[in-house]
């Protein structure tokens, strides 16, 4: 399911499954797009904050074009405790391997695979990416 | 011929694409059919120039042929220049007839008279556009080739576009030629400016599409399902907002194609308004400030932006008001009580 932005309309609740994982996409040359972010984490209850949310950066290959602070999306995934994916949309390659990342953690988070569970492979992303 | 003929002659031919230089030379008229056929189109366009102006040598090509090949070539490439709109207006609304013949007679007469030394040449075209071609001199020197200005006329019409030179000092003598030689009593320039002269005529003779108000919705179009969003699994949350903004979208801005503008300019002159936190409130004069949108094709990139997430839809009515207002150097001063546009005319 796609959505510009939180909270989801009620109208189509009984439509909708289960939510396993929540993917924010932010495009580092939009502020925008961090506001738009940041103004719908508001509204996500906070059990999915135990593995089931994560974020994706977009727009990382082009430096020059940056609009977004590192600190602002690196607070972000610290006050969040979600992890952070990192990829530039417009190169296939990258976007292939991406995709199959986040497959990965659906997988994961809806319990697919045993013996991994959404919080403890969210802890296990986090402490790789404090070294 | 004179060398310095030859030369001008030379460097406007070199100006030309390679690929266009049969066709413009052809337009030109000045070498004949069989001189054409003897040039060897697939050299370098350094030799096409030199058997060029050898065949011009030959015509005895003087400075007013040469001078027609540079209004061809800038016709054919108008948007190699800057293109300011001026309006001509007149106290009684009667329509004189437009004599040509006089137009052409007074505009030389006036130019002359001011400064000896001038070369102007005419060119009509069929959609009623008189082109001007004037190389500058003083009284006491030669016309200079290299800085001309260039004059678009509609006849039927009260508007001129004209590509200045950088003499500046020349562009009053310019303007009171023109509106004498019209019959019109005066000259203002509109705030409207860019490089391609086709979009400049399309706003200002409004013929690009435009939206009309309608006071009853327009029905939601039912359109085919394009091919890129087949896949079933992919759903959209917000298509009903994705709707509002296209549909927005194409009330503000119309469906065919935008006119080609490469900026906007706003010189702002209002009250800094700020977080009252901060300590900036007691600054009682406007602040200025001069913000410039600059883009290739910036009125389609402005309505790409809200489809694109960019930006909230509508846009504000200061950008969107482009066409109509028919120019695109603003002076946003502060908001009245009374007036509801906030933007005021100089």
């Amino acid at each position: 399911h796609l959505a510009t932005s939180l909270p989801l309309s009620s109208e189509r609740d009984n439509l909708r499954p289960r939510i396993d994982l929540i993917v924010f996409i932010i495009d580092i040359k939009s502020k925008y797009s961090l506001k738009n972010v940041e103004a719908s984490l508001a509204h996500v209850d906070a059990s999915f904050f135990l593995g089931k949310v994560c974020f994706l950066v977009t727009g990382v290959g082009r430096v020059n074009y940056c609009s977004i602070e590192t600190n602002a999306i690196w607070k972000l995934r610290d006050i969040y405790c979600s992890p952070m994916l990192y990829c530039e949309l417009e190169l296939e390659g990258i976007r292939v391997a991406t995709a199959q990342r986040l497959l990965r953690m659906l997988q994961i988070c809806a319990g697919h695979i045993p013996g991994v569970s959404a919080l403890s492979f969210g802890s296990l992303m986090r402490s790789s990416e404090d070294e | 011929m004179d060398e310095t003929v030859a030369e001008y002659i030379r460097r406007t031919v070199l100006k030309i694409p390679r690929d266009e230089m049969k066709t413009v030379l052809q337009a030109w008229g000045f070498l004949s059919e069989a001189q054409l056929q003897t040039l060897n189109f697939h050299q370098t366009k350094d030799k096409i120039s030199q058997e060029v102006v050898q065949l011009c040598e030959d015509n005895s090509a003087d400075i007013k042929q040469a001078a027609v090949l540079d209004i061809i070539y800038n016709h054919v490439y108008p948007n190699k220049r800057m293109w300011s709109v001026y309006q001509m207006s007149k106290s009684e609304e009667e329509m004189d007839f437009f004599d040509l013949t006089d137009f052409k007679k007074k505009i030389k007469r006036r130019l002359q008279t001011a400064l000896k030394n001038v070369t102007i040449n005419f060119r009509e075209y069929e959609d009623n556009a008189i082109w001007i071609r004037i190389a500058w001199g003083t009284p006491y020197k030669k016309p200079n080739q290299y800085k001309t200005s260039y004059v678009v006329y509609h006849s039927q019409t009260p508007y001129v576009f004209i590509s200045a030179s950088v003499i500046r000092s020349t562009l009053p003598l310019l303007c009171q030629a023109l509106v004498v030689a019209s019959n019109y009593h005066d000259i203002r320039e509109m705030e409207l400016r860019s490089h391609c002269l086709n979009s400049l005529k399309d706003i200002v003779f409004k013929r690009y599409s435009q939206t009309f108000q309608t006071y009853y919705p327009r029905p939601l179009q039912e359109r085919n399902v394009t091919s890129e969003n087949v896949d079933l699994r992919i759903i959209q949350e917000n298509k009903n907002e994705k709707e509002r903004i296209l549909r927005v979208n194409r009330e503000v801005f119309g469906d065919g194609p935008q006119p080609k503008l490469e900026f906007a300019q706003y010189k702002l002159e209002t009250m800094f308004k700020s977080n009252p936190m901060l300590d900036v409130s007691d600054i009682k004069e406007p602040f200025r400030c001069l913000v410039k949108f600059s883009s290739p094709h910036l009125l389609e990139s402005l309505k790409s932006l809200a489809p694109a997430g960019l930006a909230d839809a509508p846009l504000s009515p200061l950008l969107t008001c482009i066409p109509q207002k028919r120019r695109n150097y603003f002076k946003v001063k502060e908001r009245k009580g009374f007036f509801p546009e906030s933007f005021v005319s100089p």
